[in-house]
C-alpha cells in the first residue's frame, strides 16, 4: 500500500505545530492593534441616526425609540429577521427527525421548577412584550421569555401531542413572518409604500405584529430545542 | 459654602472611579472567560462557562446603555443557546456510547 504522505519524526510535528502557532498569534496581535486603533479613534458621542429618530417618535406610534426604529422605521428588516428564524427552524428539521424520546423521569427540582416557574414566564412574557412600546422590552425579549418556556417544558418530559404537532405547530411557526407580509401587501393596497404605518393607526398596527412575531419567535425557538422534525406519530 | 461644592466634586470624581473599576473588571473577566472556553478540554466545562460568558455580556450591554439587547443577550445568548449546545453534547455523548459499543459488539463477533 503506497504511503501518502513522509512520515516525519515527532519532533519535526511538534515544531511545525509551533511554527502555525506563532504565526496564528502574529496575525492576532497584528488584527487586535488594528481593531484596538480604530475604536480608540471613533469619536466618543456619535449621534449617528438617533436625532432622525427623536424627531420622528410621535409618528411612529410608540415610545421606544428602540421599538420604533425595529417595527416601524426598518420594519422591514424585521420582516426578513422573522424570515432567517424560520429558515434556521427549517434547516434544522432537514437534517433529520427529532431523537427518540428516552423514558426517564425527571428529579425533584425538574419536577417541580417548571410547575412554579411555567406561569411566571408567560406573565413576564406577556409585560415584556406590552412594555416595549415605552420601555426596554419588545418582540424578541418577549419571545426568547416564552421560548424558554418551552425549553422548560420539554427538558421537564412534555412532548407536544401529535395533533398539535402536524398543522397547529406549521401555523404558529408562520404567523410572525406571515402578519408581517400580509400588513404590508394591506398597507400597499391601502395606497401606502410596503410597511408604512398610518400614524394614526401605526400604534395598534405594531401591537398586532409584535404579538404575533412573540408567538412566532418562541415557537420557533422551542422548535429548535426539539432537535429535529418532530415525530407526527405518522409511520412513514 | 466651598466646603460643599468641593465634597459634591470628589463625589462625582469617585462615582466615576468605581465606573472605569467597573468596566475594566467586567472587560478583564470577559476576555478570561472567553479564553477558558475555548481552552479547556471538557465540553460540559466549556459550555457552561459559555453560559456564564453570555451573562456578563449583558451585563456589558447594559454598561453600554442598551438594556434592549442586554434583555435579548440573557435570553437567547446564555439561556437559549447555552441549552442548545448542552443537548446537542449530549446528543455527541449518546452517539459516541452507541457506537462504541457496535464496535465492541463486532470485534467479539471478529475474535469469535
Amino acid at each position: 500500500m503506497k504511503k501518502l504522505m513522509n512520515p516525519k519524526s515527532m519532533t519535526e510535528i511538534v515544531a511545525q505545530q509551533m511554527l502555525f502557532r506563532l504565526l496564528l498569534v502574529a496575525l492576532l496581535a497584528v488584527m487586535l492593534t488594528g481593531l484596538g486603533y480604530a475604536v480608540l479613534s471613533l469619536p466618543l458621542q456619535a449621534p449617528g441616526l438617533s436625532e432622525a429618530v427623536a424627531k420622528n417618535l410621535e409618528t411612529s406610534g410608540v415610545s421606544n425609540p428602540v421599538t420604533a426604529v425595529l417595527i416601524n422605521f426598518r420594519a422591514y428588516d424585521t420582516l426578513l429577521e422573522m424570515g432567517v428564524l424560520l429558515l434556521a427552524l427549517l434547516g434544522v428539521w432537514s437534517l433529520g427527525g427529532e431523537p427518540e424520546q428516552r423514558e426517564s423521569s425527571p428529579g425533584a427540582v425538574l419536577d417541580m421548577l417548571p410547575r412554579l416557574l411555567v406561569s411566571v414566564l408567560i406573565l413576564v412574557a406577556g409585560y415584556l412584550l406590552w412594555d416595549g412600546g415605552h420601555a426596554p422590552g419588545g418582540a424578541f425579549q418577549a419571545g426568547s421569555v416564552l421560548g424558554a418556556v418551552g425549553v422548560l417544558l420539554l427538558l421537564a418530559g412534555w412532548h407536544p401531542s401529535a395533533r398539535l404537532v402536524r398543522l397547529p405547530l406549521r401555523i404558529a411557526l408562520v404567523a410572525g413572518l406571515g402578519m408581517f407580509v400580509v400588513m404590508g401587501m394591506v398597507l400597499i393596497l391601502m395606497g401606502r409604500r410596503l410597511l408604512e404605518y398610518p400614524p394614526a393607526q401605526a400604534g395598534a398596527i405594531i401591537l398586532l405584529i409584535e404579538a404575533t412575531a412573540t408567538l412566532s419567535i418562541a415557537i420557533t425557538l422551542a422548535s429548535l430545542f426539539l432537535g429535529g422534525r418532530p415525530n407526527s406519530g405518522a409511520r412513514k | 459654602m466651598e466646603a460643599v461644592t468641593v465634597d459634591a466634586v470628589s463625589m462625582f470624581e469617585t462615582v466615576t472611579m468605581l465606573h472605569w473599576a467597573f468596566d475594566a473588571v467586567l472587560g478583564f473577566a470577559l476576555l478570561w472567560l472567553a479564553w477558558l472556553a475555548l481552552t479547556s478540554q471538557d465540553l460540559f466545562k466549556a459550555i457552561v462557562l459559555f453560559i456564564a460568558f453570555g451573562l456578563l455580556m449583558a451585563l456589558a450591554w447594559v454598561r453600554l446603555d442598551a438594556p434592549d439587547i442586554a434583555l435579548a443577550e440573557a435570553a437567547i445568548g446564555a439561556g437559549l443557546t447555552g441549552a442548545l449546545l448542552l443537548s446537542a453534547l449530549a446528543r455527541l455523548k449518546s452517539k459516541h456510547n452507541t457506537r462504541a459499543d457496535h464496535e465492541k459488539v463486532d470485534e467479539s463477533e471478529v475474535h469469535d
